[in-house]
């Protein structure tokens, strides 16, 4: 369901858990099914030894798309416009993430109607993993 | 570089969707996708990263018959010659993703077919706290469908770092 300009107000903002404990397998999940096999997110022996960190983390690309589950959520399905983050922090396994998407601006492009938002996803620290924008197209 | 073909098939979008922890049945099932404004199984956001898996050329999966950089009875697949630096995957920092931008003119659909392009962005360096000096590198892809028309545009930003990220 897309939202409606009618409905929206800036400031509106939608918060959903996208992950809880984020386990090793899932990483491995998204490995295979983005074809992302960098050793860095599930090889640990290779991570740790070899390049140097503490343990395997994500993907960015994961925390994206789930943070992307959030925005169509939201916005409905085929909206979204433009969607763009920044990857600021990693994420590891066992990490719990929150993403919320803020309504900054309301729009017209021509007889549509757009609005423009905020997205933020944090670890269980309160630390910022993604931070970006979206757009997306509102029923009147 | 990227895949000469990218075909975006509903098996693909079913796995990519359980991968990002999406239960929208819109990925997963064509009479539910039929009934919905999209009309089809529609393609997740952050979807075309997954062509990936038809670019021939694509450095982070192993190939059959070639040697791989991550662990078997070593930590490396790939032995460290002091001369080859940090290219063989094998160095101590690495490349990391930046950030990463859609342009969605529309949204790829099953049976669509597309047709990327990529073209190099700026680069740039910039002195981190976190891990010695970053060198930045932009790419710009095209996904185009079979009649031309631009599907959606992908910027994304690599980053080098001299060192492992502190935590």
């Amino acid at each position: 369901m897309a939202l409606k300009a009618s409905e929206v107000k800036v400031g509106d903002s939608y918060s959903q858990r996208l992950v809880e404990d984020l386990k090793r397998t899932q990483i491995v999940q998204y490995a295979g099914s983005s074809g992302d096999y960098n050793p860095l997110h599930s090889d640990e022996k290779f991570t740790t030894e070899v390049a140097g960190y503490p343990s395997i983390f994500a993907h960015g690309m994961l925390t994206m798309g789930m943070t992307g589950k959030l925005l169509t959520d939201v916005v409905g399905d085929g909206r979204l416009t433009n969607y763009g983050v920044r990857f600021t922090n990693q994420v590891w396994p066992g990490d719990t993430l929150d993403a919320t998407a803020t309504i900054v601006a309301l729009r017209r492009d021509g007889d549509t109607h757009i609005a423009d938002l905020e997205v933020v996803t944090t670890n269980q620290d309160g630390k910022v993993v993604v931070s970006g924008q979206a757009s997306a197209k509102l029923d009147p | 570089m990227v895949a000469k073909r990218f075909p975006v098939e509903a098996g693909h979008i079913m796995m990519f969707a359980r991968s990002v922890g999406d239960d929208n049945q819109v990925y997963y099932d064509a009479e539910y996708a039929a009934d919905t404004e999209v009309g089809n199984i529609v393609a997740p956001p952050t979807f075309v990263q997954a062509s990936a898996q038809f670019d021939e050329d694509y450095v982070l999966r192993p190939k059959v018959g070639k040697p791989w950089f991550g662990s078997g009875k070593e930590a490396s697949g790939i032995k460290k010659e002091p001369s080859s630096g940090e290219k063989s995957g094998g160095g101590s920092g690495g490349g990391l993703h930046a950030e990463q931008h859609y342009e969605y003119h529309r949204h790829p659909v099953a049976g669509d077919i597309l047709y990327p392009t990529a073209k190099p962005g700026k680069t740039w360096e910039k002195e981190g706290k976190r891990s010695g000096k970053l060198v930045f590198s932009e790419t710009v892809v095209e996904y185009r469908d079979a009649n031309g028309e631009l599907v959606v545009t992908a910027r994304g930003v690599g980053v080098r770092t001299e060192r492992p990220v502190d935590q």
